[in-house]
């Protein structure tokens, strides 16, 4: 529907099924004259589409997981030299241990690469971020990754506005390379930058993420008056205007929260969520407008920096300096574990009675954890944790190994 | 709204039936919403797929705990996994076998359950009568049809030929629409009985 020119993918799960679809449509020729190169790696699908994207070319691939991280030193690449690459990554875990389920970890560890991260809530959302996202992308000439949940979100049938090729060719025009490798006008791309300019080169990156915080909600706009409807934008309120608790989050997990506030509304609770959609860049100002009048702020969020705790909400935290209210960091749903109404509803009450700790893990089983810290400590040769872990919980039958 | 969980294996064609669950309530006009619940996949794994049928907007993502029907596309799964978990008292069981609850060793479990509700069907042997393979899930949905009326076999039958084009399309329609007979005749007698 975007017309790329060179789509370059290498299969992980959950992502599979979006690069067999498309090279399926390249084979019948309906996406002609789209080419679909096969790679032997993530890493070489991102250096397919960087060299794509050098010539002029729209390009696009998808990933998950730890074929993002294959691709890291490509990532960064694509985006210090400002290449419109759009990128659809599958949400899932990232080993060990190996988890092929959702969360954020993922992208959340790419957040400062330089790429523009967005975040889809509803699969129709998904379409339409990609359709945005190109746009995005190529007006200022740096890449993009649409995030969506893997399985949650991938592997969802649910009803979707599919738009009509007109609709999107009016939306989004050919891509026109604001720089581009042509044997008729030559010219390098990638030169080597010392100590003399590096810093400034490195900042347009920033720069251009800077200008995203308007030109994203003006893409938004354009786009609910061609399309009809609210996709993409910086960030969505849902009943905070007068809430006391807010609830911050990213992607599915906003629909169930959005059930659940509804739910204890109707219970005469003041409480609202606000959906981050861009969380790179960071809507610092339109988040600190949405939040301040709250009591209380619960982040959840589904990664966890290891050492310190949340990430979103450490950036949340960045757009309340000077603000005070309570904020809380709830880590949640790693490596698929379902996050449930009933479970948020009660998270959310306690909030509400400020009886949170600062960080708190969602349906965590604490007697696991320390069964096993008691085991490390009982013993030198105390053995591997997931190995340990899957035996105690149950699914591996305890027996000679 | 409207949940229905689906059991089986790997192989089985379950998470494709609720999708197609999901596809014929979108062509009544309905919102659905249809995904799986995965292990690392390989055949004969047991395998769940969720489906949620709602005339608004279906927001939430958590997996059906609390089904308003199950269906069970193998028995052996029965004793071995806590298939029956969060069923809504007044729910619908829909079991691919020839045999009945009782035989099944289930007579005690549907005590409290609406017994017009819960029925078994041989949609496997259905299968492989109108396709040349035991796999039950188009069956299985036709028969649900009949049971719960949560969709017409009309709908179902567009789902299926959608996604399976020809032969097999009309094979596993015409399942469809045997089990679909099957359960109203079950039904029928169900209801002679107790008013007689």
């Amino acid at each position: 529907m975007c017309r790329p020119e060179v789509i370059c993918a290498y299969p992980i799960s959950p992502q599979t099924h979006i690069v067999e679809n498309l090279s399926q449509l390249v084979k019948t020729g309906e996406l002609a004259p789209c080419e679909f190169v096969n790679v032997e790696s993530e890493f070489a699908a991102m250096s397919v589409a960087i060299g794509a994207s050098a010539t002029g070319a729209r390009a696009y691939t998808a990933t998950a997981s730890q074929g993002l991280l294959y691709m890291v030193e490509a990532l960064y690449n694509a985006s210090g030299l400002g290449l419109p690459i759009v990128m659809t990554v599958a949400n899932r875990a990232i080993g060990a241990p190996i988890n092929i389920w959702n969360d954020h970890s993922d992208s959340m560890s790419q957040r400062d690469c330089g790429w523009i991260q967005l975040y889809a809530e509803t699969n129709q959302e998904a379409l339409d971020l990609h359709i945005q996202a190109f746009r995005l992308a190529e007006e200022l000439s740096t890449p993009v990754m649409v995030c969506m949940d893997g399985f949650i979100l991938t592997h969802a049938v649910e009803r979707i506005d599919i738009p009509s090729q007109a609709q999107v060719d009016a939306f989004l025009e050919p891509f026109v390379p604001r720089q581009v490798l042509d044997p008729d006008a030559p010219i390098s791309i990638g030169a080597m930058v010392g100590p003399e300019a590096f810093m400034e080169v490195k900042y347009l990156a920033h720069a251009k993420q800077m200008s995203a915080l308007e030109l994203i909600p003006e893409i938004a706009t354009d786009f609910r008056q061609a399309f009809g409807r609210e996709s993409g934008g910086l960030i969505r309120s849902y009943r905070s205007e007068d809430a006391e608790t807010i609830i911050v989050a990213l992607g599915s997990v906003l629909g169930t929260i959005q059930d659940t506030i509804d739910e204890l509304r109707e219970d005469g609770m003041k409480i609202g969520a606000v959906g981050i959609t861009s969380f790179r860049p960071f809507p610092l100002e339109q988040l600190r407008a949405a939040l301040a009048g709250a009591q209380r702020v619960v982040v959840v969020e589904k990664a966890l920096a290891v050492g310190i705790g949340g990430i979103v909400s450490a950036n949340v935290r960045m757009a309340l300096t000077g603000i005070a209210l309570h904020g809380y960091t709830v880590i949640a749903g790693l490596g698929g574990r379902p996050i449930t109404k009933r479970s948020l509803r009660n998270l959310f009450l306690e909030a509400a009675e400020d009886a949170l700790e600062p960080l708190t893990f969602l349906d965590m089983d604490w007697d696991i954890v320390n069964r096993e810290l008691a085991r490390m400590a009982s013993s030198r040769r105390s053995g591997p944790h997931a190995e340990n872990i899957l035996r105690d919980s149950g699914p591996v039958a305890a027996g000679p190994v | 709204m409207f949940q229905v969980r689906i059991h089986g294996r790997g192989g089985q064609g379950v998470v494709t039936a609720a999708e197609m669950l999901s596809v014929a309530a979108f062509h009544e006009g309905r919102h659905a919403q249809a995904f799986p619940s995965f292990g690392s996949e390989r055949t004969g794994a047991p395998v769940v797929a969720f489906c949620r049928i709602d005339d608004r907007e279906i927001r939430i993502r958590e997996p059906i705990m609390e089904p308003d029907a199950l269906i069970v596309q193998d028995p052996t799964l029965l004793h071995q996994v806590d298939l029956f978990g969060g069923l809504h008292p007044e729910g619908f069981i829909l079991i691919n076998s020839a045999k009945s609850f009782d035989e099944l060793g289930l007579g005690e479990f549907v005590a409290g359950f609406r017994h017009e509700r819960l029925l078994t069907v041989p949609a496997g042997d259905l299968a492989r009568a109108h396709t040349g393979r035991p796999v039950p899930n188009a069956a299985l949905l036709g028969g649900f049809a009949a049971l719960s009326g949560l969709i017409s076999l009309d709908s179902l039958a567009q789902a299926i030929r959608e996604r399976f084009a020809g032969e097999v399309g009309e094979g596993n329609v015409a399942a469809a629409q045997a089990a679909h007979a099957w359960v109203a005749d079950e039904l029928r007698e169900l209801s002679g009985a107790s008013a007689g």
